[in-house]
């Protein structure tokens, strides 16, 4: 039974975990994309799509990354090279990746999907419980631990990675030291989008290996406030992710539960939680200056023109 | 060491001709500039002379319009900081391009080799800050830092380049005087290796007690060249300023007239626990009156400012009266009715909100004491834009703004003109009480002795004025009588005339009249402040 559990939360939180650290890598260059979850559900229908047209779920995670991190560079032209608002054009990405997925996946709805297998690794998956529980999963959830290690790597001990970040904290110096704001930005966009596209792929390939519309949930905007519960560091997204993706399976077994105790718990209560714990997060960072300078990349979300 | 001696040394750095055009605003036109290897020359101008400008086009900024910069004789394009670099040109900046979520060593790397380790350069920047006097914790987050420390941070990045010319860009505007010696200390040492030093200041002092040569601008145009030391500070003003800097007038002895603000036994917790409290503070300034309130930073002059302007109210209403009424608790607004204005000491972000334009600038400030000269149709509030832009060129003309454009964003504009304009947005209505903060905090010596003559003739008009500076050559040029702020208690005004620089500087450091010290430190026995 608490197998059972801790598997169905693995499966909730990976798509948070991996969206989230995207996102993270975009908000640390100083990039405010509330089109998470616009870009999720395009990778969501991209991956479903290729899967169901190749037969390969491998060919629909690509095709997941590629949608996701394709649709973000929409976002990356209007707002770095066009220098719209970065809110106003997060919240259209998102309007338009939900309607437009719902367009192409017309075709593919109530279709059966591919679901990805998991692969066991061997030695590591014969110890007993955590083996079965972390070795036995599927290649998306491998690669989300790897983005994690990864992304920490790259953002605190590589030079690139630095960079990344003192471009997020201000980005006039940084333009002023020789280095290209806003080169780095489309990438870090594009990173973002593509994580974005390969949590979507999850949802269309495991979570749910089915194609149905709107089928991202709200989950890119959990993520969105992940990164913010976080503080902006990789290890803690992990936590976080894990936290939230628990309290979302939770609100199905507490219902349960509450219901044969006979409490009635609004479902909207546990569902608004992850807000709730983000709220009290930004309070504590935003208690005193320093911790706020030190935590919160301070260009995030404004626009940069260098002066010429 | 002085090559600059020598004729047929070729010139580390020439310009020649340079302009820099921002439409049709020459910020920088037709220069010349020469420097020689190893010696300090310095850039000296008025705000919005065009010097940041210049250096920015030598350090790669931004790129000039028209004419030729060489280096070593060749000329050279200098397309990025990165080509500057290369080239052995390094820069500290006035405003510093450091990231502060970063630390010391971070900051460091991201101008260097990427493929330096972090760990040896925090190894170089620790024995390069020793050898120059510069101390530095390679670990430390910058936001932690002072300014100084993060002055030395900019130095020591640009000297691990080893670079053959450094451009220094007003780098004591931030430094106490004892810091700024530090900073004398290390340029002499770069200088006695062989080093250039452009040094842009305007404080003339300054100039002249380090620099070998001075090269001044004066409204994007160079309007001399000469040695420092052979001048006279009142002769490089002239070359700054274009004419003798206006000296203030004034005439004493006039009849000051009734009470017009009191402050009784005024005490303030402090908010923050890096503010200062207020302790018992009285004073009364009458109509006619400068009253100046000297001291030293930090020693309660922003709390007796947010006090008597209503800023932040405070809890007694007896204990500030203006024109005799009882305002404690009243804040700014009803302040302002009752015809006091006030002038904070921030320009950017206080006094002014510097992604607006002039004329929405003026309508925030006065929108409640002159809301029928600029607003229309009653409880609806329509702005009479009309009326908000006369009284922006009527303010604009009477305190010689300079600006670009009809009504410009308030940070397109000097230091100097900015402060001008808030100050004259005051004037304007000829208050009967003004307060006003730092007055002329690094503003060029032009607009400085406009704002204090107006300051004067505001009182001579028969308005009440507290002025808090730390700058004394201002307090003695404006005040009637003077008052010193020192721990949060305010000592007994003195005429001015009474006063000698000697006896203030005793009285800033805290030691007052022999009633405050009993008052102050009742049981510390006399000698202990020594240690």
């Amino acid at each position: 039974m608490f197998e059972a559990i801790l598997l169905t939360v693995i499966t909730a939180s990976t798509p948070l975990v991996i969206a989230a650290l995207g996102e993270l890598v975009a908000e640390r260059a100083g990039v405010l994309n509330l089109g998470v979850e616009g870009m999720m559900i395009m990778g969501a229908v991209c991956a479903f799509a290729a899967a169901q047209l190749s037969g390969s779920p491998y060919i629909g995670i690509l095709a997941g990354i590629v949608g996701g991190g394709l649709f973000s560079l929409l976002f990356g032209f209007l707002t770095l090279t066009l220098v719209a608002n970065q809110v106003a054009t997060g919240l259209a990405l998102t309007i338009l990746g939900l309607g437009l997925s719902g367009q192409l996946g017309e075709a593919f709805v109530g279709l059966p999907g591919i679901k990805l297998q998991p692969i066991v690794i061997p030695l590591l998956s014969d110890i007993p419980f955590f083996g079965r529980v972390l070795f036995s999963q599927d290649l998306i959830f491998y690669l989300s631990v790897a983005l994690v290690v990864g992304i920490n790597w790259f953002l605190f001990r590589s030079r690139r990675g630095l960079k990344i970040r003192a471009i997020g904290d201000n980005h006039a110096s940084a333009h002023a030291l020789g280095i290209n704001v806003i080169g780095a930005r489309y990438l870090a966009v594009m990173f973002g989008g593509a994580c974005a596209g390969l949590a979507g792929a999850q949802l269309s390939l495991v979570y749910t290996p089915q194609w149905v519309e709107n089928m991202s949930a709200g989950r890119g905007w959990i993520a969105l406030a992940l990164v913010v519960f976080a503080s902006w560091r990789p290890w803690r997204v992990l936590a976080g992710g894990y936290l939230f993706g628990a309290v979302g399976i939770g609100q199905l077994h507490a219902q349960i539960l509450a219901q044969n105790l006979g409490i009635v718990i609004p479902s909207q209560f546990l569902s608004a939680l992850p807000y709730a714990a983000t709220i009290v997060v930004l309070i504590i960072i935003s208690h005193n200056r320093r911790t706020t300078l030190i935590n919160t990349p301070a260009s995030l979300g404004k626009p940069f023109v260098p002066d010429r | 060491m002085t090559l600059s001696d020598d004729p047929a040394a070729v010139p580390l750095l020439s310009v020649r001709g340079l302009t820099k055009l921002f439409g049709s605003f020459a910020a920088c036109n037709a220069i010349d500039l020469d420097i020689a290897p190893g010696e300090i020359h310095a850039l000296l101008g008025e705000n919005g002379a065009g010097k940041s400008t210049l250096v920015k086009m030598l350090f790669g900024v931004l790129q000039p319009s028209a004419g030729q910069i060489l280096w070593e004789g060749m000329p050279v394009t200098i397309a990025s900081p990165g080509g500057a670099r290369q080239l052995g040109i390094g820069m500290v900046f006035q405003h510093f391009s450091l990231f502060e979520a970063l630390t010391v060593a971070e900051n460091i790397a991201l101008s260097l080799d990427p493929m330096i380790s972090l760990s040896r350069i925090s190894e170089e920047a620790a024995s390069l800050s020793r050898a120059y006097g510069l101390p530095l914790d390679p670990k430390a987050h910058v936001a932690d830092l002072s300014v100084g420390e993060r002055q030395r941070i900019e130095i020591v990045r640009a000297l691990l380049q080893n670079p053959r010319l450094i451009i220094l860009d007003e780098p004591t505007s931030v430094l106490t005087p004892q810091e700024a010696d530090r900073l004398f200390e290390t340029l002499f040492k770069l200088k006695a290796e062989g080093r250039s030093v452009l040094y842009i200041s305007h404080r003339l002092e300054e100039v002249r007690r380090i620099c070998d040569r001075a090269t001044v601008l004066r409204h994007g145009k160079v309007t001399g060249a000469c040695d420092p030391k052979l001048e006279t500070p009142a002769s490089l003003a002239r070359m700054m300023v274009g004419s003798d800097v206006a000296e203030v007038h004034r005439d004493d002895g006039a009849a000051l007239g009734d009470i017009r603000i009191e402050v009784s036994n005024l005490s303030v917790p402090a908010r923050t626990p890096f503010a200062v409290s207020l302790k018992n503070i009285s004073m009364k300034v009458r109509a006619g009156e400068v009253l100046a309130v000297a001291g030293v930073a930090g020693n309660g002059q922003g709390e007796l400012f947010d006090a008597l302007s209503g800023e932040y109210p405070v809890s007694e209403d007896e204990a500030i009266r203006i024109r005799g009424k009882a305002v404690g608790r009243i804040g700014i607004s009803g302040r302002r009715l009752l015809g006091a204005g006030f002038v904070p000491e921030e320009r950017h972000g206080h006094a002014a909100v510097s992604a607006m334009v002039l004329s929405d600038n003026l309508l925030l400030a006065r929108s409640q004491s002159d809301k029928r000269a600029f607003l229309a149709g009653g409880f609806a509030s329509i702005i009479r834009h009309d009326a908000v832009r006369s009284a922006t060129r009527r303010i604009c003309e009477a305190m010689d703004v300079r600006k670009s454009g009809e009504d410009p964003l308030a940070g397109s504009l000097s230091g100097g003109n900015l402060q001008k304009f808030i100050v004259g947005r005051e004037l304007d209505r000829q208050p009967a009480v003004l307060v006003v903060n730092q007055p002329t905090w690094g503003v060029d010596a032009g607009a400085a002795s406009r704002i204090r003559q107006a300051l004067i003739d505001l009182a001579k008009a028969g308005s009440a004025v507290v002025v808090i500076s730390q700058d004394l050559d201002e307090i003695f040029e404006v005040a009637t009588n003077i008052a010193v702020i020192s721990e949060g208690r305010l000592s007994e005004p003195h005429p001015a005339g009474t006063l000698t620089l000697e006896r203030i500087g005793l009285m800033m450091g805290g030691i007052h009249e022999s009633h405050s010290i009993s008052e102050a430190a009742p049981s510390r026995p006399e000698g202990t402040y020594a240690h």
